[in-house]
């Protein structure tokens, strides 16, 4: 169930540079557990949907089936929204992309539609650098069907069941990375602010931009033996750096804060700058990502921030050459060839 | 000894190694006949592999028109040693042995009934030729001269085909005109009124074309605006994808940059690319993918959403024989339950079953317009036989006023119009379709929220078990709707005092009339009845009612078209003997005489209770 939120809202409230107040970016009431990861999540993209000016009838939420494929119906009410098939929303967005290149795609997964039913969709979405906005709701465990360990749950960690998990678990930032990824991601739902950035990178991203956001699961998974709980990764978070994101439309004001090491031209002429923790970890390699992300493994700790990013990233419709018109709104006089080069073509088969 | 002397009436069986060039070969001589207007029906009998294994290609002639496979040759060419033995065993009395001389055929080739037609093919051509790739290529091309010898077809008229496949590349026109020449001149000389087998020119071809089904179904796709597809590489389906995108190519280059107005992704598996078809189709893009078999059962889950979300996908299924992997490589139409029934829940999907290339190309294009009117996916069946086979078909047309029929969709004024509110599954004209949006149509009206979950008819999530019900109902109703949007049977009455019928689908049909007729010189008389879609019009259930029997003939073991009959409509399942062949090989109108004739022979033997007038 979902039910509408209440319609009134603050004659003085502020609205963003496209006429929109930060109600326009909300949707139904949530119906997950209070204090799921996931809400958070779902508030730090209306947050960023907000402050990006993005108009809400411009973005499709797309997502497959679990508790984080539902959170698509909890923000951005305006937009067009499909809850499609468990594993298989990265196929239903690559068409729904190719139809239309001009709207923004919003992919919602969880950590057992894309590490388990969906790993191949995920890797082939990766592979062809379709332009969508990636995010999954990683918390380690099936929440719908109640609590059943999932493939990115750490070997030994136990959740309320309280079987520890004798799996190796799968790092979908590194997989993302090694599969050709060309923008990746780890945030934590417990954080806002880095978050928040996180996911505007990720609209400015041309190409395929994968955020794996560790959003606790406060019913089944949030146990003091689990990894993926609030308190082991409060304790065991690294930041990998923390950045601004400067959009577009800002560029020529925008004040770069003090301390900054690297700066990323996006696609799209917006700027990620990144303050950093340590000097020297350059973002746009693939091979010290992938170092950083061991690292940080050995001892223990969770790598979070951007993790990789290529600025030059080039989507699925530059590989396959296809139009910059919206294919959605070609017609006959573009696509059918007519009866008189029918006849023609009669000719050749006889 | 009698041989066999037939003019414009016979089977040649060219048995070939894969991979060894011989198709273009035997398509040219195919070709010729065809091009001296005498219908021809090539059929393609190849392993699941890419070289080395026997691979068989027959051509029936036909000045009668029958066009399908015969059964049994007159003439083999048998170029392939690892069967030329059981290629010569397989020969009627009375026919042709055409084989390379250059060995010597041993002791077991003893027949005394079959005339052997020698010649050094081998030989000849490394004499003639040094290169030895072009020596593989151009044997196959001797053979064909020796033929056109022999069988006394015009000369030119292969010659012309080989200038013509190489007007852009004259190098290897010489060659191959110059191989032509040395097969005819051999068999000139030496096999001089050895054959009895004749082509001689008719007008018996008109205005028809040769082509494969699967050619036509990518022509038809484009014609049909197709723009976005999603697809996975499988035997028979596969050269749909890629005439479809060989005529993208051609005719959807943007002027200006080069871009193309199609997006072709070639996806992962079969879910993978329904999915694409389903996201686009979602999104108003008219999509489409072409699978087999396989492909069908992997799509069955995003089948199911399709159905119930309602959104527009077109499938064109080129079926092959099963189940499991079956045979890749051989034809049957065993997917017909599988197709109409695919998913979970209560769902049904239209189907459409062509029976020639144009009707491929029509079908594709009606499928775009049935699916977005339906919004529901649609499935058009064909079969190896009928897409990897050059067929004699009608010629296709386009009519320029044609226009696509994109469904109910509301634009951004019809949304700025509406005084009512607007919900995505209400049933505004009781037709059971619903109006949709296309995501970013209105900055304020239109959106909604698709999902595979009970929704109400504002695409709110439900589980209310009325509204949830009621849903369902409305589905039903649409199918009826459906039923009057989708190609009619098309009936071939002979006698309508006749209590025998027949039914029947796709590439069945050739073989189907031609047994009638075969029938009906023993007076057997069989009004027929050829089916176009599925939901059945209610006229078929009238035509059943009509007949005291009607013979359901389809290629698969377990009578799937006639258990669909049963299913959905008010029949007596008695009144439909099912007449069936499955052994991967097209159907014969021998194979249904037999049938058709032992079923009215026990029908004799045991009278039905009211004597046999029902």
């Amino acid at each position: 169930m979902s039910s509408e939120r209440p319609v009134f809202r603050h004659p003085q409230a502020a609205k963003n540079s496209a006429g929109y107040s930060r109600k326009d970016y909300e949707g139904a009431i949530s119906t997950l557990c209070a204090g799921c990861g996931h809400d958070s999540t779902t508030n730090a993209i209306i947050q960023a949907c907000f402050e990006l000016a993005i108009e809400p009838h411009r973005v499709a939420k797309m997502s497959g089936i679990g508790c984080s494929s539902k959170t698509p119906a909890y923000f951005l009410g305006r937009s067009h929204g499909f809850n499609a098939v468990h594993g298989r929303m990265p196929a239903i967005a690559a068409g729904a992309n190719m139809a239309n290149r001009e709207l923004l795609y919003i992919g919602i997964s969880g950590d057992g539609d894309t590490a388990s039913i969906g790993m191949g969709q995920f890797a082939h979405a990766l592979r062809r650098n379709l332009n969508l906005n990636y995010i999954c709701m990683n918390n380690g465990c099936y929440g719908l069907t109640k609590g059943q360990d999932s493939a990115t749950a750490d070997r030994g960690s136990a959740g309320k069941k309280g079987e520890p998990n004798p799996y190796s678990a799968i790092d979908l930032c590194k997989l993302a990375i090694e599969l050709g990824a060309s923008y990746v991601a780890r945030g934590f739902s417990g954080d806002k602010q880095q978050l928040v950035p996180l996911i505007k990178g990720a609209f400015a991203h041309n190409g395929l931009a994968f955020i794996d956001v560790i959003s606790p699961c406060v019913t089944f998974n949030n146990t003091s033996t689990s990894t993926k709980s609030y308190e082991y990764v409060r304790e065991h978070i690294e930041a990998t750096n923390t950045f601004d994101f400067i959009p577009l439309q800002q560029e020529i004001l925008a004040h770069y804060p003090e301390g900054t090491s690297q700066e990323v031209v996006m696609h799209d002429g917006s700027i990620i700058s990144l303050h950093k923790s340590e000097a020297g970890k350059e973002v746009t390699s693939r091979r010290l990502a992938l170092d950083g992300l061991e690292e940080e493994k050995a001892k223990g700790r969770l790598l979070t921030g951007l993790l990789y990013v290529d600025p030059q990233s080039v989507d699925t419709h530059d590989i396959v050459n296809s139009t910059l018109r919206p294919l959605n709104t070609l017609g006959e006089a573009d696509l059918c060839p007519g009866g008189a080069t029918l006849a023609k073509l009669m000719d050749g088969w006889r | 000894m009698n041989n066999i002397a037939r003019t414009n009436d016979f089977v040649v069986r060219f048995a070939n190694v894969n991979g060894s060039g011989s198709a273009s070969a035997n398509n040219l001589f195919a070709k010729a006949i065809f091009r001296m207007g005498v219908p021809v029906s090539p059929k393609n009998i190849f392993p699941s592999n890419i070289q080395g294994l026997p691979t068989w290609y027959e051509v029936r002639v036909s000045d009668r028109g029958y066009l399908a496979r015969r059964g049994g040759y007159d003439l083999a060419v048998a170029v392939n040693g690892q069967t030329l033995l059981r290629d010569y065993l397989d020969l009627p009395p009375g026919g042709y042995f055409l084989y390379d001389s250059t060995r010597e055929l041993s002791a077991d080739f003893d027949r005394k009934d079959v005339t052997l037609l020698p010649v050094p093919l081998t030989e000849l051509c490394n004499t003639a030729f040094e290169h030895p790739k072009l020596r593989q290529l151009l044997k196959n091309i001797i053979y064909v001269g020796a033929l056109a010898s022999l069988l006394d077809m015009e000369f030119t008229v292969l010659t012309e085909a080989v200038e013509r496949q190489y007007a852009k590349n004259a190098k290897l026109a010489g060659p191959n005109i110059k191989a032509l020449e040395l097969g005819h001149d051999y068999a000139a000389t030496h096999l001089a009124g050895r054959c009895q087998l004749k082509v001689q020119r008719i007008d018996g071809v008109g205005e028809r074309i040769l082509v494969d089904g699967n050619t036509a179904f990518g022509l038809g796709a484009l014609y049909g605006g197709a723009t976005v597809v999603g697809w996975y590489p499988i035997t028979p389906s596969t050269s749909v994808i890629e005439a479809f995108e060989k005529y993208c190519r051609k005719f959807r280059v943007e002027q200006d940059g080069g871009r193309r107005k199609v997006a072709i992704l070639q996806a992962e598996d079969e879910m993978a690319a329904l999915g694409i078809v389903i996201g686009a189709s979602w999104n108003g893009a008219r999509a489409f993918t072409a699978t087999s078999g396989p492909g069908i059962s992997l799509m069955g889950e995003l089948l199911g959403l399709g159905y119930f979300a309602e959104i527009p996908a077109v499938v064109l299924n080129v079926q092959r024989a099963g189940p499991s992997t079956g045979m890749p490589t051989r034809t049957q139409q065993a997917d017909i339950l599988s197709s109409a029934y695919a998913s979970h829940g209560d769902t049904k999907h239209p189907l459409l079953f062509p029976s020639d290339p144009r009707e491929c190309f029509e079908m594709a294009a009606d499928a775009l317009d049935l699916a977005e009117r339906l919004q529901t996916p649609v499935l058009v069946l064909s079969d190896l036989d009928l897409g990897m086979n050059d067929n004699l078909s009608p010629p296709f047309t386009w009519d320029d006023g044609r226009r696509y029929d994109r469904g109910k969709v509301l634009s951004h004024d019809d949304l700025e119009q509406r005084q009512e509110k607007w919900g995505r599954y209400l049933d505004v004209d009781g037709d059971g379709i619903c109006y949709r949006t296309y995501p970013g149509t209105h900055p304020a009206k239109g959106s909604y929220f698709t999902r595979g979950t009970s929704h109400n008819e504002y695409s709110g999530y439900t589980e209310d078990n009325v509204i949830y019900q009621t849903g369902m109902e409305r589905l039903t109703r649409k199918w009826q709707t459906a039923k009057s949007l989708v190609p009619g049977p098309v009936l071939a009455m002979r006698d309508a005092t006749s209590p025998l019928g027949a039914i029947f689908v796709g590439s069945s049909a050739a073989a189907a009339f031609e047994a009638f007729d075969l029938l009906a010189e023993k007076g057997i008389v069989i009004n027929a009845m050829r089916l176009r879609a599925f939901p059945f019009a209610d006229e078929v259930y009238r035509f059943i009612k009509a007949h005291r029997q009607v013979f359901v003939i389809e290629q698969n073991r377990d009578a799937q078209l006639r258990t669909l009959l049963v299913n959905e409509g008010d029949v007596d399942p008695a009144k439909l003997p099912p007449v069936l062949h499955f052994d991967g090989l097209p159907i014969t109108a021998t194979t249904i005489c037999a049938q058709i004739e032992a079923l009215l022979s026990s029908n004799r033997q045991t009278p039905t209770q009211d004597g046999g007038r029902r």
